[in-house]
């Protein structure tokens, strides 16, 4: 019989395999040097094991403790009463964590499976599934925490697998660069994060979900102010605008394809950018109407941006990054309309459709590399759909799985794609209508339109059609079957039987029963519309949300064929007739100029006014305080040391000059009054010669009295100064020569030493 | 705490066992022939163990015997062999300042003795009692509960000692520039 | 200080020992004999160790303490030994007071 117990032991298990494979390959993966296999078996058997596991979990979860939340929890660090901090830390499952596990688990072992072949010849094969494995253990620690501390140490623990995986080719330039992007991209949307979590901590000084939606449900809000409230909320959002690629920060994911296809598909499509939206989800009770306003906002944005985006790329993969990101959008736009369960159900959705279009894109661009290097041709590129056509009697298995794919991230009938985008549809309508943002439907509906446009644009033009190259296409064939029964399986997957036995309603299916959007704990005049009012105002606009979608979706897809197919629309007619336009999404609506422009010449110019003002400020006043003193220094020995220095410095002798004046004028001042006083004092007669006499003495006496002062002062620095100064340094010679007596170099001689000391420290304190 | 005068069994076993460590210690002083020394120095071992007996630590006693003599002795006899041609160099060793290092042992030897005698030490309530059980279960399960982290932090040390030790100890391809 | 066995008694055997092993330390020229020195001292330590352990009323503390101390013993004189015998490839001898680079 399961229990809580066992459920926890077996995710702790999920958890902590993909890291002991991890460990295995980097340290034994290359030593099997023997055979090709390099430790892929070891891995792809944990992440097999992993998935039986997570479906046993998700079974079990949704069978017997559907209502209960298992969850473990220790105190990791507790400073008591020293300072505030203590920090619990543990991992919860519930239904939402259930479904991830699955959900991660799945795709992370068909990627093994289809890497064993697609990675095959790759020079850094075992590192490459050690880093696979790494990721996964990441980002099943996500999935897992229950905490914030947990999730942002497995958050940047992702950042860095990612990091490293794009990187797998570090060899080109651009996949460096692109692994650089990807991770200080999301460094930005991070820090956002870090600054939500300090409050949240600062105020309720527990980073555990359960403490925190407590605290706020007891009507604890941060520093007492509504504002700081939405703040929280949008700080930690700004992780999930990083992580998932959201509107301003998006532009890492279309680079990011310059990993490995297999990557793309596990990391870029299905798990790791739906860590953001799994963030969303997660606190998605502490989210205050206006911070899930905002956040709708954000999806719509996103997801309408990157489907214009899409429709002018040429590079299949590229393609498909801009699909992750506008579908990300529809989540995210889900989530922050308060169609909690839509939104996460297309992420579980389209975590298996994406995953399958970038395996079938991996599988295409497999063949076409095989094909071209046939040909010996190497300038070809294998992504670009241009160079493609045709493809579909040559490989059918990854055609007709591309299209069912294709189908369901379009929105047709019997996809699990319609199952869940349709709910997201209908969640924006009722949004507008509760709140008036119409904005944010139309914008939906038109990504809609968008991506069913450029899907279909994708398949006719790779797939349909005549092939470029005739002669390449007795080369190509279809890939070898570890890549195609992933294909299959992710196929199957996008029918709606998997989710619901009725195909135009899934709130039949297991799924809507099982996630259910969780009650708000944010004080009521804060809070977004309540589940009830939502699900009654979407009951209302269900069946217009329907239609309106499914005649956008089939509008995008006759333009399509109109266009590329049957080519009664002439694309590029359409293009020069557009040229501003086309050349704006061509250029991805210059994001990264813009970047450039901003952030990137901004930094640099920062670090040049910085470094200014070091050369000219701080180095000046160091050199001229030592210049002021040399100055000086000079000025007054010039004096009585002229023929010592008098070579080679011609130019440092002309303030030495000026300062030697100044003293000769008060020394004369100073001899002359002596004198004068002298002279004062020796003569009291009056009349002419008492003053010829008075003179004749002061005269004497001042000269005297110069001359004295001169070679006095002289005399004091020569005798006494140095005189000091040199004995110092003879001291201290003389203590060392003596001292090395002592040092003998033998360590026993220095025991001693230290025992004698010790013994005096005895009867010091004895005493 | 019986208040007779009468020597029992045990003091009998201490002053031979103290006796033993004392005696044997000086001999691997003051030996001249360090294989003397190295020899008996497992006697000193051997009586310090007993004196852990005594102490009621009998776990102790026998990682004493284990570690010391059967791992700790025997490296040092190995140091002895390897770095003493004892074919033909005499194996004698001589000794260094040794005016100096007898007044200070002295001296510290009579604080010591001093300090200890004249101290009035807090005697926990029943410590004369000897322990009628072994100690090794407890020290087991302290080992695994409250002195987990240390337990492990001494076994990297160990690793690492043991790494750092071959690492020294390897000989170097190139004859050594000083000899 | 009567006949009969008390904590003085161990201590003061335990300062005997150390007294001893201070002395090899400090005054023995083979490095091997500076060695068994400091294992005497470490075992005096030991010894005090125990002692209060059980006349303090310590119990397992005081022991657990000696079991580490042991330990380390081990590593040490791994190393130590380690270290000897490169001195000797280095220089020949193993004399400490032959061994005074460290003047230079």
């Amino acid at each position: 019989m399961m229990t809580q117990e066992f459920l926890l032991q077996l995710s702790l298990a999920v958890l902590l395999l993909p890291l002991f494979s991890f460990v295995v390959i980097i340290f034994f993966g290359k030593s099997a040097k023997g055979g090709p296999r390099q430790g892929d078996l070891v891995g792809t058997t944990i992440l097999g094991v992993g998935l039986l596991s997570s479906l046993v979990i998700l079974f079990t979860k949704l069978n017997y403790f559907n209502d209960v939340v298992p969850s473990f929890t220790f105190t990791w660090v507790d400073f008591h009463t020293l300072i505030p901090l203590k920090l619990d830390i543990g991992i919860m499952i519930d239904n939402v964590t259930a479904v991830m596990l699955v959900v991660v688990t799945l795709i992370s072992f068909l990627v093994h499976v289809f890497s064993t072949v697609y990675m095959h010849d790759d020079i850094r094969y075992s590192r490459y599934y050690a880093y696979l494995s790494f990721f996964s253990f990441s980002m099943l620690g996500i999935v897992l925490a229950n905490n914030f501390w947990l999730i942002y140490v497995f958050w940047e623990l992702v950042g860095i697998s990612s990091y490293l995986l794009i990187g797998h080719w570090y060899e080109k330039k651009s996949a460096a660069d692109a692994g650089k992007k990807a991770f200080i991209v999301n460094r930005v949307g991070d820090l956002g994060m870090f600054i939500g979590i300090m409050i949240v901590w600062a105020n309720f000084h527990t980073l555990t979900f359960d403490g925190i939606f407590s605290a706020i449900a007891a009507g604890q809000i941060p520093f007492q102010s509504d504002a700081w409230m939405t703040a929280a909320g949008i700080l930690i959002f700004c992780g999930a605008i990083g992580k998932s690629a959201q509107f301003p920060l998006h532009v890492w994911l279309p680079d990011a394809m310059e990993g490995p296809t297999p990557v793309s598909a596990l990391i870029h499509a299905a798990t790791m950018v739906a860590a953001g939206v799994y963030l969303v989800a997660r606190v998605f009770p502490m989210f205050t109407a206006d911070a899930l306003t905002f956040i709708a906002y954000i999806g719509a944005v996103t997801a309408f941006m990157a489907a214009t985006i899409a429709i002018a790329q040429n590079d299949i993969k590229k393609v498909l990054a801009y699909s992750t990101v506008s579908q990300l959008g529809y989540m995210v736009m889900g989530l922050g309309v308060g169609a909690y369960t839509a939104g996460f159900f297309h992420l579980a959705t389209h975590a298996a459709f994406k995953a399958g279009l970038f395996l079938g894109s991996g599988s295409v661009i497999y063949a076409m590399h095989n094909a071209l290097h046939h040909q010996n041709d190497h300038h070809t590129d294998a992504q670009d759909i241009r160079n493609m056509g045709g493809l579909r009697k040559k490989m059918p298995v990854t055609f007709w799985t591309f299209v069912m794919f294709t189908l369901a991230i379009s929105g047709v009938p019997f996809t699990s794609g319609f199952l869940s985008k349709d709910q997201i549809l209908a969640g924006t309508l009722a949004f507008s209508d509760l709140t008036g943002h119409t904005l944010i439907p139309i914008l939906g509906f038109g990504a809609a339109a968008l991506t069913a446009f450029y899907m279909f644009r994708l398949v006719i033009l790779a797939f349909l059609g005549e092939h470029k190259d005739p002669s390449r296409l007795e080369h190509l064939h279809e890939s070898p079957k570890p890549m195609i029964i992933p294909l299959i399986v992710l196929a199957s997957l996008s029918f709606f039987v998997f989710y619901s036995f009725n195909p135009l309603a899934p709130e039949n299916g297991w799924f809507y029963h099982a996630i259910e959007r969780p009650a708000t704990v944010v004080p009521a005049n804060l809070a977004a519309a309540s589940p009830e009012v939502f699900e009654e105002t979407i009951h209302h606009e269900h069946t217009t949300a329907m239609y309106l979608s499914l005649t956008v979706a089939s509008l995008g897809i006759l333009f399509a064929f109109l266009t590329y197919y049957w080519k009664k629309i002439s694309a590029d007619a359409f293009a020069s007739a557009l040229a501003p336009v086309h050349k704006f999404l061509l250029n991805k609506w210059y994001f990264d100029e813009l970047y450039h422009a901003t952030a990137v010449a901004g930094t640099i110019g920062f670090s040049r006014l910085l470094a200014w003002f070091d050369n000219t400020f701080v180095d000046g006043i160091v050199n001229g305080t030592a210049r002021w003193t040399l100055a000086l220094t000079l000025g007054v020995k010039k004096n009585w040391e002229v023929e010592d220095h008098a070579k080679g410095m011609e130019g440092k002798r002309e303030g030495g000059k000026r300062e030697a004046v100044v003293y000769l004028f008060f020394a004369a001042l100073l001899s002359v009054y002596v004198g004068w006083a002298a002279g004062s004092a020796a003569w009291h007669g009056a009349g002419m010669g008492a003053a010829v006499g008075k003179g004749i003495i002061a005269l004497i006496v001042a000269g005297g009295t110069f001359f004295l002062l001169h070679a006095g002062v002289g005399g004091f620095d020569n005798k006494v100064v140095d005189g000091t100064v040199n004995l110092t340094a003879y001291l201290a010679g003389f203590f060392g020569l003596m001292l090395r007596k002592i040092q003998t170099g033998r360590i026993q001689s220095y025991i001693l030493f230290v025992l004698i000391g010790v013994m005096v420290f005895f009867f010091l304190f004895k005493l | 705490m019986t208040p007779d005068t009468t020597l029992q069994l045990t003091d009998y076993l201490f002053y031979f066992f103290a006796l033993l460590a004392i005696l044997s210690g000086g001999v691997v002083v003051f030996s001249r022939n360090i294989v003397h020394s190295a020899f008996s120095l497992m006697f000193t071992l051997f009586a310090v163990a007993g004196l852990y007996v005594l102490l009621n630590a009998d776990f102790l006693a026998v990682t004493q015997i284990l570690v010391y003599v059967g791992g700790i002795l025997v490296l040092i006899l190995f140091g002895v062999m390897l770095t003493n041609k004892i074919v033909d160099v005499q194996i004698k060793t001589g000794s260094i300042h040794i005016l100096p290092a007898s007044i200070i042992t002295a001296i510290i030897a009579g604080a010591l003795c001093g300090v200890f005698t004249l101290t009035d030490w807090f005697i926990a309530p029943g410590a004369n009692v000897a322990a009628a059980k072994s100690t090794a279960p407890h020290i087991g399960e302290a080992l695994i509960t409250n002195y987990v982290l240390p337990f492990e932090v001494a076994s990297v040390v160990l690793l690492v000692a043991m790494i750092g030790a071959a690492m020294i100890a390897r000989r170097e391809q190139k004859p050594a520039a000083h000899s | 200080m009567t006949l009969q066995v008390s904590l003085t008694h161990y201590l003061i055997a335990s300062a005997i020992l150390f007294s001893f092993g201070l002395f090899a330390v400090m005054a023995r020229r083979n490095a091997i004999m500076v060695l068994m020195g400091i294992e005497l001292i470490l075992n005096s330590a030991n010894i005090n160790f125990i002692a209060f352990a059980r006349y303090g009323g310590l119990h397992l503390d005081g022991q657990m303490v000696a079991i580490f101390v042991i330990i380390l013993a081990a590593c040490e004189a791994a190393v130590a030994l380690a270290i000897v015998l490169n001195i000797y490839q280095q220089f020949n001898t193993v004399n400490v007071d032959e061994v005074d680079t460290l003047k230079d």
